[in-house]
């Protein structure tokens, strides 16, 4: 770089000129490296500004305050735009550096394999949370049930019809006790609620339950129920019919409902088969069954030590799978119990 | 069940004309009988009568030998007046037998169009039909060959009752009477005011029970429950029949609309009127009886050779009817109520009949039937309750019928043994259906529905003393009468009104939380919950390789299992989970991580009598004890199985096998997620698991929670999972109890800086991790944080048998900075205790 020579300190168009060419010299710096050139030409001990700042030193004492203006505020000026434009570059080399470190994110990233609830346990979850928003409570029982509590407490008579249709599996007395079954329904959880706690109750009983029918496309040996129970003083069937509704309604959509026909279950009198409105039936609209209710019979009452002058109740009870084949369309029964994990992936999705 | 038959209920109700079977449905399922199927109207087009003129045997290359047949089928006959030639393999019948013939352009039961077709070297100008493909039953072998068939050409559509929509029903236990067209007929009134007239009542003119008649006796030294086995016995006798003479056409018809199968007159007419009635009727030949008819227990030991040619031993509490040959009741009849023997069938050659019509204990009655697997028409009736007051007027019918088809006259003798007993009258208030249905029900309103049942009604201003029809064994309750009264108004009349909300709903309890934490737990960690059947072969405890006394072998078998080859209840959630492992890896998904969360059931092997308490009575709080403690435990597990990849080979990550440490880390988070601390060993002896491969997982109170780790190779190859498979499985019921139950109470946390020490102790290889870890937390005390394994070393600088064990340590106190004074003093600490309790020392 030539040496400069000073411009004087009191003349404004040499020193207007020097800033002005220093100023282009910053604005045309092109990297950072330049930049730090054009400093160094222009602020540096032998740029012709920081020259004639140091001749100010020998001139008259009047004109020391002329010049100090004039130089000071040129070189204040070029030190300005010599910081903008730095931080001008540094924004476009750090741009820079972002641009080569891309990556492409539809690379596929399932490093760890997908989880998954079971959809009917996760639908389970979901009935449980809405009677527990009702207020409900959730109650449980055993599988491997006594007969006492599946039949005789609910009603069902050891020669009553009914039981013979149950469809039930028999317990080998040898292999453990007497008189025990596979519960055929969750409804044993009622008497051995009521047996245990105070009035009023209102429960609900998710869980699995037994029958032995062969495995096919709808039918299931072991499958799955919610049963509900209220027993208070003044409810109604007008009060099951409401439950039943709210219930469909939070299952189905809001178009849901429930109609109630007559029918028989010796822990329930007056007793009700339930169909449901499922406006998204494949093929239209329609009625559907789907599960039983009724007013809960005065002996299941008395046999859990319950006055039914003073008390009623009523109980329904429906089953897991049917509500999770309507509302996934799910068509084979296999798919369900079969433990293929494409099964409980695909619902999660 | 039953089938109705719109035709024959139209002879006890009005139904409007053009009603369809799908209407007759919808008016019956009002009312609580559900519609099961409805049986179209199955054959069109031309379906006749014909007479087989000849029939000539050729035998075939196949080895069957066929029937070339010319058949006169009437109008139907070809142009010329011949008879059509069709070919028919069966072989029941003859020239000169009247047959059913289906022409071609006919439909039968399938969409089974018929034409002329080419066979067996001949036109077959249509088809010689048999019952099963006209829809008719399957049970009869060969082609249908007509009694006293109409004229060739006559339509056999009508004849057979093929041409009427058949409603089938579903009746529930509880309404007996519904297994008759009268109380069908009944129900349909009921739903929609239609008139009806109940042919179950007797005439005026119904002959009263008198000395003369044939000699009958009950004797009940056995009743069940206290229940005479049979309080009503009427025989009658009609004299001078022609046994031979046909059933009328009409008969004939309706018994297969109704899915019975014409055998004779005398049969038939006891069946129709059951069907019509609901009454179960015998005929006995009286010729080959010996008087007196005794009704009596069985002697254990005696045997019965029923209908059915079946040789059967009898039970003491069997109800028989018998007749007395040699002593009284000597000889078996049959089983009451159930099924009659083949001594005194009524034949071709008798001229003089018996009519047994009786009332017997609907439990007697469905014991026999169980006990013996005979649930036939009539112990379908007794067993669901049959009218009391029906059994003179059901014989009456059967003796009017036998006379107008059979000849013969009526004995005057009648016998009626009947010690029924009243239907005991029900008080109920009147305001009570309207309160349980949330229904207003005016008085008048349920006066009138319960009278419209048949119940005599006496009412006192809102007192009513009801009592039932003798046909409805069902009411004894005032909740019976009321769902009668709810049920006869509408269903649909009960409004949709949702209760109160419960006082104090407690939300879910800290078991059902933490049983969703866990389940979601497992599945956000990247296993797949599925549910599997607990049912397992006893060689699966082999598949496990469990030794001859582990307790797990200890299982609950099933009387009546689905399959004889899977009879036992899983002890273990790996028993079964292990298959549905299996089947993906068969499916081709074999980087697996599957989990179950259910019951397994564990007998104790100890003796747990309990009684059986009847209905409708609270047992004693003993009795509820031993039911209690009868049924075995069933605690709730999670398990789970890992195999094939837990990492997927990928363009950041290279493939990593699930191994035993994903299995236990799995147990310690499952343990970390509800607040417990478990204690940690190795379990050389616990398989199915790996004996240098197996952790157990206990409370630090020495409860077991479970074991997780790799399973053993034998056990892997047993069950046919991938080598290496790992699996862990927790008793949820134990870690949940070992859960703290109050609040977990949180430190202030400390802002101070934290100290960072790294520790390499050297210690023998042999020693575990747990312990020299468990000396560095103690040692290290209060201000450690954090103490992490980071690195375990073994070779040669440390010297043969040793490994060095690296810890990092991070420090803080609750109250100042430390110094480089504290971190070496617990260093200091650390060493000073490893040293004196393992024989650590600090690597150099």
């Amino acid at each position: 770089m030539p040496t400069p020579e000073t411009p004087s300190p009191l003349d404004a168009d040499a020193i207007g000129a020097e800033l002005t060419a220093a100023l282009e010299a910053v604005a045309g710096a092109d990297s950072l490296d330049a930049l730090k050139d054009v400093r160094l030409a222009h602020t540096g001990d032998k740029s012709p500004l920081a020259l004639a700042n140091r001749a100010i030193g020998a001139l008259a004492p009047a004109d020391k305050a002329v010049a100090g203006k004039l130089v000071g505020s040129s070189r204040g000026r070029l030190n300005a735009a010599i910081a903008a434009r730095q931080i001008e570059l540094e924004a476009e080399r750090d741009e820079q550096v972002l641009r080569t470190e891309a990556v492409d994110v539809t690379i596929p990233v399932d490093r760890a394999p997908l989880g998954a609830r079971h959809p009917l346990d996760s639908l389970m979850d979901e009935v449980a949370d809405f009677f527990v928003g009702m207020g409900w409570e959730i109650a449980e029982g055993p599988e491997l049930e006594h007969e006492w509590f599946n039949f005789d407490a609910l009603n069902f008579g050891p020669d009553h019809p009914a039981r013979q249709m149950q469809d039930t599996f028999f317990v080998d007395p040898a292999s453990a006790a007497e008189h025990l079954v596979l519960r055929t329904h969750t409804s044993p959880v009622q008497a051995r609620t009521l047996l245990t706690r105070d009035l009023p109750i209102y429960i609900a009983c998710p869980g699995k339950v037994f029958r032995t029918d062969e495995l096919d496309a709808t039918h299931t040996p072991v499958f799955h129920q919610i049963e509900g129970l209220a027993v208070d003083k003044g409810l109604t069937m007008a009060h099951l019919t409401g439950i039943l509704d709210h219930f469909a309604r939070a299952m189905f959509g809001p178009d849901a409902k429930t109609r109630l026909r007559p029918s028989f279950f010796p822990f329930t009198e007056p007793s009700a088969e339930m169909d449901l409105w499922f406006p998204a039936k494949k093929g239209g609209a329609g009625w559907i069954e789907w599960g039983g209710c009724g007013m809960v019979n005065p002996n299941v009452l008395r046999a859990c030590g319950v006055d039914p002058d003073v008390y009623s109740g009523f109980a329904f009870g429906m089953g897991i799978e049917r509500a999770l084949m309507l509302r996934h369309d799910i068509t084979d029964m296999h798919d369900i119990i079969e433990g293929d994990i494409r099964f409980s992936q695909e619902g999660q999705r | 069940m039953p089938y109705v038959v719109p035709s024959w209920l139209r002879d006890h109700v009005e139904i409007p004309a053009g009603t369809t079977a799908a209407q007759l449905a919808a008016d019956l399922v009002r009312v609580g009988l559900e519609e099961e199927a409805v049986h179209a109207a199955g054959v069109t087009g031309p379906l006749v009568v014909g007479r087989v003129l000849e029939a000539s045997p050729e035998p075939q290359k196949n080895g069957k030998t066929i029937n070339w047949c010319q058949v006169d089928v009437g109008a139907h006959n070809n142009a010329d007046g011949s008879p059509r030639g069709i070919v028919c393999g069966a072989h029941n019948f003859t020239a000169g037998d009247s047959v059913v013939v289906a022409l071609p352009g006919a439909v039968l039961p399938g969409d089974f169009a018929i034409a002329a077709r080419k066979t067996y070297g001949h036109v077959s100008d249509g088809m010689i039909c048999s019952e099963s493909e006209l829809g008719l039953g399957d049970g009869h072998e060969g082609i249908i060959v007509l009694e006293d068939a109409p004229a060739p050409g006559t339509d056999a559509i009508e004849l057979l009752g093929l041409g009427e929509e058949i409603l089938e029903i579903n009746v529930t236990p509880d309404r007996g009477y519904c297994f008759s067209v009268r109380g069908v007929a009944r129900e349909y009134a009921h739903s929609t005011g239609a008139a009806f007239t109940d042919h179950g009542l007797a005439a005026a003119d119904l002959p009263a029970g008198n000395d003369g008649g044939f000699a009958v006796e009950i004797t009940d030294d056995a009743p069940i429950h206290g229940v005479p086995g049979a309080d009503r016995f009427v025989a009658r006798i009609v004299r001078g029949i022609d046994a031979t003479a046909p059933t009328p056409d009409w008969m004939a018809t309706r018994l297969r609309q109704a899915g019975m199968r014409p055998i004779s007159l005398a049969v038939d007419i006891t069946n129709y009127v059951m069907l019509d009635l609901g009454q179960p009727l015998h005929a006995y030949d009286l010729a080959t009886l010996a008087a007196p008819i005794v009704v009596r227990r069985a002697r254990a030991g005696e045997k019965l050779t029923t209908l059915d040619d079946v040789t059967r031993t009898l039970d003491a509490e069997d109800l028989l009817i018998t007749d007395s040959p040699d002593t009284s009741g000597s000889r078996i009849l049959g089983i009451a109520g159930v099924m009659g023997g083949a001594d005194t069938e009524v034949t071709d050659t008798t001229t003089d009949v018996l009519i047994e019509a009786a009332h017997f204990d609907q439990i007697s009655v469905a014991r026999s039937a169980r006990r013996h697997k005979l649930p036939s028409e009539a112990a379908k009736r007794f067993e669901r309750g049959v009218d009391t007051a029906l059994q003179a007027v059901a014989a009456q019918r059967v003796v009017d019928l036998l006379v107008r088809f059979a000849g013969g006259a009526p004995d005057a003798g009648v016998t009626d043994l009947d010690s029924t007993t009243a239907p005991v009258p029900i008080a109920i208030e009147a305001a009570l259906p309207g309160r349980l249905a949330g229904v207003e029900y005016s008085t008048e309103t349920v006066v009138s529905t319960l009278e419209s049942l048949g119940a005599r009604v006496v009412a006192d201003g809102d007192a009513l003393l009801v009592t039932p029809p003798t046909w409805r064994p069902d009411l004894t309750e005032p909740a019976d009468l009321v769902e009668e009264v709810v049920r006869l108004q509408g269903y649909d009349r009960v409004p949709s009104v949702l209760p109160p909300a419960p006082p104090g709903g407690r939300g879910l309890t800290p078991t059902q939380r933490r049983r969703r934490r866990v389940a979601n737990l497992l599945a956000d960690s990247g296993l797949t919950q599925v549910l599997t059947y607990p049912f397992i072969a006893a060689s699966r405890h082999d598949d496990l390789a469990l030794p001859d006394d582990d307790p797990r072998r200890r299982a609950v078998r099933l009387a009546n299992p689905l399959s004889e080859a899977m009879p036992y209840l899983r002890t273990s959630l790996l028993h079964t989970l292990a298959d549905a492992a299996v089947r993906n890896v068969g499916r081709g998904l074999t980087d697996v991580a599957i989990y179950e969360i259910g019951l397994v059931t564990r007998p104790d092997g100890a003796s747990h009598p309990s009684p059986l308490p009847p209905t409708g009575v609270r047992p004693s709080d003993a009795d509820l004890d031993a039911i209690r403690a009868a049924v075995p435990a069933q605690p709730l597990r999670v398990a789970g199985i890992l195999a094939g990849n837990i990492v997927a080979p990928g363009v950041y990550t290279s493939a990593r096998r699930a191994d035993h440490a994903d299995a236990i880390a799995l147990v310690h988070r499952i343990a970390q997620a509800v607040d417990v601390a478990p204690v940690v060993e190795s379990d050389t002896e616990h398989l199915p698991w790996h004996p240098g491969r197996c952790a157990r997982f206990t409370t630090a109170d020495g409860v077991l929670l479970g074991h997780a780790g790799e399973l053993a190779p034998k056990v892997t190859a047993a069950l046919g999972l991938p080598a290496r498979t790992v699996a862990f499985e927790v008793d949820l019921d134990e870690l949940f109890g070992a859960a703290p139950t109050e609040p977990k109470q949180v430190p202030p946390l400390s802002t101070f800086p934290a100290a960072k020490e790294d520790i390499a102790l050297v210690v023998d290889a042999a020693t575990p991790v747990a312990d020299v870890l468990a000396a560095v937390r103690e040692g290290a005390g209060d201000l450690a944080e954090e103490v992490h394994l980071f690195d375990i070393y073994t070779g040669e600088s440390v010297g043969e048998g040793k490994a060095s064990m690296a810890f990092s340590l991070r420090l803080r106190a609750a109250d100042r900075t430390l110094t480089a004074a504290d971190t070496a003093g617990v260093r200091d600490a650390v060493v000073a205790l490893a040293g004196a309790r393992l024989g650590a020392q600090l690597r150099g």
